[in-house]
């Protein structure tokens, strides 16, 4: 039986081994119905156990298997092969992230700017009322987009600014900080703001938008970003600050 | 050996019930440091996957008592009747804590939380996201969880086994999965929170991680694994992947049609149709696909799920993720073509043996989530229970865990420990890394094991499947002790979490296999064709398993809690 096939061309570096990262070939069987990912876990079981990358819900939620095919960032899970006919399919680890080990990048640093613009909400009061604060279909529809973010890092491998800024908190820690300032049940006022006016943030963006391109989830962190320079101007000018 | 962290609450795994039990513990004592050990970052875990939503009586006319019923019958009368009443009675404070927390609830035009319909639920009471209820439920409270500088997170560490120090639990030794340097977590009390272990069939909603682990380390340490044979097959699952179609599908509105048109669950469950329980609709579905009344593809037999007559405003309102996913993954829309769906493996009913605090039988050791089984779900779990499940009895192993802790001295860090992580380390070593010759590889022997359980522990089973299957579990271990290992390296050696995740799935499947095996009688997802009935007489017991190394394990059996319900026939 002679099979359809593809080549994936898959970047490999292990730091213990590899001087530089280096791609290596493999061919995997063609299925109509198979992603990127399918075809990296062929490799692993049935060719090469070495070669890594994380995944799991492998229906574009979890957010793991963000990487670079054919230069793109994708999640792996959604990068359907017949899409790269005939092939090779190039297999890279996302830009703008030191790399672990093949297609394993170090996220840490994005954890560290989720936690600094503060994605919690904000209010005086912290014990549990007796009954639910209320809030309208519409209300949810302010932030509902922000709210989407699964934190898959491809806005971050595509952002122009984070490639030569490595500190810009970048689009989706923005995005994800507009998400609590336009939620009705948050009272954080300036204080969420400031952090992501300050150093670092919005005012770095140069407003490329590649970041909202890419995004798999129709998360806008360009617009996240737009709007908070917007509140943020506002809030300079008027003595009452931005709007909720 | 210096400076182990030490911890006073260390808890594996970043879900829903781990992140819940860390809030709580800080929540309970502000000076409380917690350990926060995921092998994955927090928001990958598998919480996240989960869809149609979160039940809880929020108001009138809904009761605790119906849904305590609700839950009991759904059982087959196998949960406990005094969790069920704990676990009514906080679900509710838990959508409320969660909505504090920022949860973008689904909301009524007066902005109150909505609620849904669901499988096995006299009435309306699950709460949900639109369909990413475990998505948004998963990223608000990791979220929330960094505002406290006391749980200090240890991500992508995988632990593979408890430190066993007195009799007590005093933390455990693992791996940072991007050294690969093996090295021990100390801490006053430990709670497993690792979630189900779905993978270890091949077709499953789970998402890779869900292998086990925490059962197994339980396990091994000489805690029972309770009700093992009680495994959920959720009736709509993607054909091709898999992947889950929720039942909120079906709540809204959604009906099922065999290949003669036919609404068949009239022949089944009449009273509900498309929103009886998952174990019946599922068992209903195969007997149909026997008897010839399925549709035929190239993944086998299926139904058709259609939700076109609920129009393209109300499905994009509720279901905008099922119609990405079918047109992504199938290549339709849901709004014009019904659904191709067949019974998928789905949920562990089973798990850790714990008690209605989460304490397991262990001093220090505590479990929560679908890796405990506290005797809410009995044989047949409910349709969104598992996501308040994660809240109630996460929050409460977390708060029972610190209060153990508060009462305890710290942990030893000398050299029993030192020698431990010694020996972790020589197995790791000498089993997996200086291992290069051998003809299996360890994604195929996982594959074989996956193939055969979906074989032989399925929707229906049988006294011969479950003794072939019971044959082959040592043989697929032996392979793995043969096993060829391609990755030498310590840096983020994904083959090697890989080989010691199927040493966590083997030791899941043996208490799956042979509890399934000895239980005569079927009852809620355990259903035997060599014995068709239900046998209160004999079988209103839970199996608890215990491990005898190199032998099958050993079964215990202990009585049910009943309460207010007493078993009846389980009609719909």
């Amino acid at each position: 039986m002679t099979a359809k096939t593809i080549t994936l061309s898959v970047k490999r570096y292990d730091p213990e081994r590899d001087e530089q990262p280096r791609l290596q070939d493999y061919e995997v069987p063609f299925h109509e119905d198979w992603v990127v990912l399918d075809a990296l876990n062929w490799i692993k079981a049935h060719r090469d156990g070495s070669v890594n990358y994380r995944w799991s819900c492998r229906m574009g939620i979890c957010g793991s298997c963000g990487m670079n095919v054919n230069g793109e960032p994708k999640l792996g899970c959604s990068a359907f092969l017949r899409d790269y006919l005939p092939g090779p399919i190039v297999v890279e680890p996302l830009n703008n992230f030191p790399v672990l080990r093949d297609l394993v990048i170090d996220m840490d640093s994005f954890l560290e700017k989720l936690r600094w613009v503060k994605p919690w909400i904000i209010r005086e009061e912290t014990a549990l009322g007796p009954g639910e604060h209320r809030q309208t279909p519409a209300q949810i529809e302010h932030f509902r987009q922000f709210s989407m973010c699964i934190n898959c890092m491809l806005c971050y491998s595509a952002c122009p600014v984070i490639a030569i800024e490595p500190e810009f908190v970048g689009p989706a820690a923005i995005a994800l900080a507009r998400r609590y300032d336009l939620d009705s049940r948050d009272q954080a006022g300036q204080e969420r703001l400031r952090t992501i006016t300050g150093d670092d943030a919005v005012w770095d963006c140069s407003f490329i938008g590649e970041c909202s391109a890419v995004c798999p989830k129709g998360v806008d962190p360009a617009k996240a970003i737009q709007q908070t320079k917007f509140e943020s101007t506002m809030g300079m000018l008027l003595p009452w600050g931005g709007t909720k | 050996m210096v400076d182990i962290p030490t911890y006073d609450v260390l808890i594996v795994g970043g879900g829903l019930a781990g992140l819940r039990a860390a809030i709580a513990a800080v929540s309970v004592d502000p000076t409380a440091t917690v350990a926060m050990v995921s092998k994955v970052y927090p928001m990958r875990s598998h919480t996240v996957s989960a869809e149609g939503g979160c039940a809880a009586v929020l108001r009138e006319p809904d009761s605790f008592e119906t849904h305590a019923f609700d839950t009991v019958k759904g059982s087959d009368y196998l949960a406990d009747q005094d969790v069920v009443e704990v676990f009514v009675r906080e679900a509710p404070l838990e959508v409320r804590q969660l909505e504090h927390w920022g949860c973008p609830w689904s909301r009524e035009p007066d902005g109150s939380i909505s609620v849904r319909p669901f499988g096995g639920m006299t009435t309306w009471r699950t709460c949900f996201a639109a369909d990413k209820s475990g998505f948004h439920m998963l990223h608000t409270i990791f979220q929330t969880s960094l505002q406290f500088p006391q749980i200090q997170r240890f991500d992508e560490f995988f632990v593979t086994s408890l430190i066993v120090e007195d009799g007590r639990c005093q933390g455990v030794i693992g791996f940072d999965i991007r050294t690969g340097v093996v090295q021990p977590i100390a801490a006053r009390s430990v709670v497993l929170a690792t979630g189900g272990n779905g993978r270890i069939f091949a077709f499953t909603t789970n998402g890779s991680i869900c292998t086990g682990d925490g059962m197994a380390l339980a396990y091994r340490a000489g805690v029972g694994l309770k009700d093992m044979e009680f495994i959920q097959f959720h009736p709509t699952g993607m054909p091709s992947t898999g992947i889950l179609i929720t039942e909120a599908v079906r709540g809204e509105g959604g009906y099922l049609y065999n290949s003669e048109g036919d609404r068949f669950c009239a022949t089944y469950v009449p009273s509900k149709m498309e929103l009886g329980p998952r174990d019946i609709i599922s068992r209903a579905m195969v007997t149909e696909f026997e008897a010839g009344r399925g549709f035929t593809g190239p993944y086998g037999n299926y139904m058709h799920l259609d939700v076109r007559h609920l129009g393209e405003e109300v499905i994009d309102r509720k279901l905008p993720f099922m119609r990405e996913l079918g047109l992504e993954y199938m290549g339709i829309d849901i709004v014009k073509d019904p659904i191709p769906v067949r019974p998928v493996e789905h949920y562990m009913m089973g798990g850790v043996d714990a008690d209605i605090t989460g304490a397991t039988p262990m001093p220090g050791l505590y479990a929560a989530g679908e890796c405990a089984n506290v005797g809410l779900n009995g044989a047949n779990r409910l349709g969104s229970n598992s996501l308040p499940e994660c809240l109630v009895f996460g929050a409460s192993a977390g708060r029972a865990a610190v209060r153990y802790a508060r009462e305890r001295t710290a942990p030893p860090t000398d050299n029993p420990i030192a020698g431990l992580v010694r020996d972790e380390e020589r197995r790791i070593q000498a089993t997996y890394l200086d291992r290069s010759a051998g003809e299996d590889r360890i994604g195929v022997i996982r594959e074989d094991l996956q193939r055969a359980m979906d074989r032989h522990v399925s929707v229906f089973r049988t006294e011969e499947g479950l003794v072939e299957m019971a044959a082959e579990l040592p043989k697929l271990r032996e392979r793995l002790g043969r096993a060829r290992i391609d990755d030498h390296s310590r840096a983020f050696n994904t083959e090697l979490v890989q080989a010691l995740e199927l040493e966590c799935m083997l030791d899941c499947a043996d208490t799956m296999v042979i509890s399934a095996l000895e239980r005569r009688e079927s009852r809620g997802a355990h259903a035997r064709r060599d014995f068709p009935d239900r046998n209160d007489e004999r079988w209103l017991t839970h199996t608890v398993a215990y491990q005898r190394p190199g032998d099958r394990p050993r079964l215990e059996y202990r009585p049910v809690q009943i309460g207010n319900f007493q078993p009846q026939a389980r009609t719909y």
